[in-house]
This record gives C-alpha cells, sequence and structure tokens, in this order.
C-alpha cells in the first residue's frame, strides 16, 4: 500500500503547470485533492512518474458570480461548496449533493474540479453539472477553450481533456424563473458511492414544465439522461403527469450495469423510486406555487 | 525534497521522498498516536487536522504540507472528550479511537448539540471492528451535554 516513487512539482501559475505537463505528457498527472489519485496511487493503480500540485494557483480558487452566473473555481474544496451561500442560491441543487460525497474529512480536501476529471460513473457532480447545463473552462498549450456538459465526460474516468489540458473553472448559469432541482441518491451507507442517484432539475412556467431533466449516476458508464421519460412531464398540467408511465419509460432510456453489490434489475427499480420521489415533491411544489 | 511542517506546535525541518504520506512522516517522527489503517481513505484511523480541519493524513503527502501546521492526538486539547470515551467503555483495542475523537471532535465544533442521528452520521466515516460504535455514540453525546451545561 505505499505509491511508486515520483517527481512532486508545486507550480503557482497556470502556465507553469502547462509547460510541465507539455513536458512529461501522460507521465504526468495533476494532483489537485488527492482523494482519488492518492488512493488509486498507493494502491498502484496508477503509477503517474510526476505530481503537479495546482492547489496554488490563483485562477482555480475562488465561488464568484460573473455576468448574472456562477462561477467555480476548480480547486474549490467540497467542503467550501458545501458551505458556499452563493452556490446555495444560484445551484441549490449543488448544494443538495454534497452532503452525499464521502465524509467531511476528505470533503476538506476533495476539490470540485477534481471529482469532474475523475469522472467516476457514480459521482454526484458530473450528474449534477449535466442536469444544470454548465460549461467547462480549460486551458492548455493551445489556449483556452469552452466545453459543454455533455462534451466533457466521454466515458467511465474518462474526459475530453488532452494530457496538457486543466480544468480551471466551470461556470453554471443563472437559474431561470421557475426553477426547480432536487437531489437523492439510494446508497449502502452514508459517504459511501451510490447504488443510483437522481440529479433532476427542471423549470416550471404556469403550471407546467417547460424543461426537465432527469440525470441518473452509478447506472451507466457516465451520468445520463433519461430523454423519453423527460419528455412524458414536459408541456402539460401538472396534475396529468402520469407517474407511473414515466417510471415504465426509464427502460427504454437506460439499461443499468450491474456492480459488486446491485443487480441490474435492482437498480432499476431504484431508479423509478427516486423518480417517483422527485416527481411527487415536485408537483407538490407546483400546487403549492 | 526540503520541507517545514509546524507539528503540534513544534517547527519540524526535513528531507523528505515525495511519496512519504503524512501518517508515514509522523509515525517515523516517534508520533504513533496517528495510526495507518486501509490507507485508501475509507477506515479512518489516520485522521488528524491539517490547518484546524480533519484530514486523511493516509491521502496527504508530506510533501503537500509544506508550510502547514498539523495536530495530531498527541497535541489535541479535547480532555473532556477523551475522558468521556473511557468512561463510556468507548474504546477497547483502541485503534480506531485517535481518529474517531478527532472526528468527535471536529462536529463538535461545528455542532454543539448534534442528535444521536448525526453523530452516527459523522462517525459513519471512521470504522470501529471492537465497540459496536453505540458507545462511541454515548461518549460523544455526553460531552455535548456536558460542555452546554458549563457553557
Ligand atoms: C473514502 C472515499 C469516499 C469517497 N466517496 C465519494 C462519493 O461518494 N462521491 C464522489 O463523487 N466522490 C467520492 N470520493 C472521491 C472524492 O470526491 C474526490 O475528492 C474526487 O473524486 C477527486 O477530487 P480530488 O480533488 O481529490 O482529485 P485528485 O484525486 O487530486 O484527482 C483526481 C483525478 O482528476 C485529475 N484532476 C484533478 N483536478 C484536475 C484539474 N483541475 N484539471 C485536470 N485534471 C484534474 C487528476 O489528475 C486525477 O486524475 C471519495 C473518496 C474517498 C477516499
Ligand atoms: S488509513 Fe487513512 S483512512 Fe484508513
Ligand atoms: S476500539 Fe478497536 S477498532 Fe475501535
Amino acid at each position: 500500500m505505499k505509491p511508486n516513487s515520483f517527481e512532486y512539482v508545486r507550480v503557482d501559475t497556470l502556465n507553469d503547470a502547462i509547460a510541465v505537463l507539455q513536458e512529461h505528457g501522460d507521465d504526468a498527472r495533476i494532483l489537485a485533492g488527492g482523494q482519488s489519485l492518492i488512493p488509486a496511487m498507493n494502491m498502484r493503480l496508477a503509477l503517474p512518474e510526476v505530481l503537479v500540485d495546482v492547489s496554488n494557483i490563483g485562477e482555480m480558487h475562488g465561488i464568484t458570480i460573473q455576468d448574472g452566473g456562477l462561477r467555480i473555481g476548480a480547486m474549490s474544496r467540497h467542503a467550501e461548496v458545501m458551505k458556499s451561500s452563493k452556490i446555495a442560491e444560484y445551484a441549490p441543487l449543488i448544494t443538495m449533493a454534497m452532503p452525499n460525497i464521502a465524509h467531511g474529512a476528505i470533503r476538506n480536501r476533495g476539490t470540485f474540479g477534481g471529482s469532474l476529471c475523475n469522472a467516476d460513473p457514480a459521482a454526484e457532480l458530473p450528474a449534477c453539472a449535466l442536469a444544470l447545463g454548465v460549461t467547462f473552462n480549460i486551458q492548455g498549450s493551445d489556449g483556452t477553450r469552452s466545453v459543454a456538459a455533455e462534451d466533457f465526460i466521454d466515458g467511465t474516468y474518462s474526459t475530453c481533456l488532452s494530457d496538457d489540458e486543466i480544468l480551471v473553472s466551470v461556470d453554471v448559469p443563472a437559474p431561470e424563473a421557475g426553477a426547480v432541482s432536487f437531489f437523492e441518491e439510494l446508497a449502502r451507507r452514508k459517504g459511501d458511492y451510490a447504488m443510483a442517484g437522481l440529479a433532476a432539475h427542471g423549470v416550471l412556467k404556469d403550471g407546467q414544465f417547460t424543461d426537465m431533466r432527469l440525470v441518473f449516476f452509478a447506472v451507466d458508464e457516465m451520468a445520463v439522461r433519461a430523454s423519453s421519460a423527460e419528455q412524458l412531464i414536459c408541456g402539460k398540467p401538472l396534475s396529468e403527469i402520469d407517474i407511473d408511465a414515466v417510471c415504465a419509460a426509464l427502460a427504454d432510456d437506460i439499461t443499468p450495469f450491474e456492480d459488486l453489490t446491485t443487480s441490474s434489475a435492482a437498480k432499476m427499480v431504484m431508479m423509478q423510486v427516486l423518480t417517483r420521489r422527485t416527481l411527487e415533491k415536485f408537483i407538490a411544489e407546483g400546487a403549492v406555487n | 525534497m526540503n520541507i517545514t511542517i509546524t507539528v503540534n506546535g513544534e517547527p519540524m525541518v526535513r528531507s523528505v521522498e515525495p511519496r512519504l504520506s503524512l501518517v508515514d512522516f509522523l509515525r517515523a517522527e516517534g508520533l504513533t498516536g496517528t495510526h495507518a489503517g486501509c490507507e485508501h481513505g475509507v477506515c479512518g484511523a489516520c485522521t488528524l487536522q491539517l490547518n484546524g480541519q480533519t484530514v486523511r493524513s493516509c491521502l496527504t503527502f508530506a510533501v503537500q504540507c509544506d508550510g502547514q501546521e498539523v495536530t495530531t492526538i498527541e497535541g489535541a486539547n479535547f480532555p473532556d472528550l477523551q475522558e468521556a470515551f473511557i468512561e463510556n467503555n468507548a474504546l477497547q483495542c483502541g485503534f480506531c479511537t485517535p481518529g474517531m475523537l478527532m472526528t468527535a471532535n471536529d462536529l463538535l465544533q461545528e455542532n454543539s448539540s448534534p442528535t444521536r442521528d448525526e453523530i452516527r452520521e459523522a462517525i459513519s466515516s471512521n470504522y470501529c471492528r471492537c465497540t459496536g460504535y453505540q458507545s462511541i455514540v454515548d461518549a460523544v453525546e455526553q460531552v455535548a451535554k456536558q460542555r452546554s451545561e458549563v457553557a
């Protein structure tokens, strides 16, 4: 349980980090909070030769309001995100998700950007990113680029980042009037990765949903939207939403994988339970407003 | 690499290999109160304070702590919590105890009157293979009550 030897470089600027990454190619890895990378190194599943510690890079820190939306620096620690009043106001979905991520001691180190770049199919934040339609701000040797949420993660533990690119920050669009969010997951123990989870975000206008995103995680190789189920929710009075039909439609969208503890069929039942709870909550809230 | 870490108030200037974890660094210095169990973040035995925040010292390299402050169980200042663990039999073999105390202390700092469920949720980050947790919850609950009576 001891990692391989490696060279450790701490940098103060994005340019310095990119220079090190360029020099070493895929022998180098970015070290953010280390809460996924260090366990993998301790088990020798990851054998980087160079670690680039980016924790001192100013541009990667901070949670700010920009152009009416929210910008979350990639180095923001989970604990900071969980307590942020700006995030609670602009993206309550993320605030709801945070207590489900690991435990306090791990949240004090783990970072928002690290969790997204790690692209674990059972992680909460990639699902929130997809539900909220965030934009990823990336910098590399070819300059900066912005990537839409659905294009950032492209598989299990895989992102669109090239070897010399760094995720700098994430932009969350300002919430529309009538935006509603709900997050819930089923885990064997608080803080464990989920057996199945749902990040839901919709827009309610004049007693109808004009938009609904149901993003499931821990059921497929990455967080996925249930598009045909979503369509059965939008554009009709709340009283006419047929929750049974929505739950039945989930099977058209997703065939859950089975993992060590949970079969595919059990995961589908969990997805239906989560969908039902979410819609009942949204409909009850919508009826009051 | 040369680093300076302040451990329990004492600056230590050392030359370390980058791959040395904080827990192994401390234990090699004779500070064996911090335990290494799973070494992948799950069991909580290695939990200590870095700059006043609880962290897993198995998931932190000593080089990352250059210029920072570490508090281990040897330097901790919560005698009432330790006393309550003894009174309630909240430890048997003691392997989990330093990490458990760090986690319990952190909870009580954030929430001075936690419910039993909140205590359970907080200590769900730390494994104890001996006590069955009940007595640990009792000890933490007792300290919360004692402190509120004093205050
Ligand atoms: C016991 C335990 C339980 C956990 N439970 C959960 C859970 O329930 N849900 C969950 O989501 N997570 C969980 N985690 C993981 C935790 O959330 C991690 O903090 C997170 O996944 C990775 O963030 P990090 O900052 O620690 O990244 P690191 O471990 O430092 O890095 C992870 C990967 O991302 C890359 N990377 C990091 N930052 C950047 C960047 N800015 N640009 C480009 N690449 C980057 C690294 O090179 C590495 O490949 C758990 C961890 C532990 C130890
Ligand atoms: S040894 Fe660090 S959590 Fe188990
Ligand atoms: S007292 Fe033995 S593991 Fe907790």
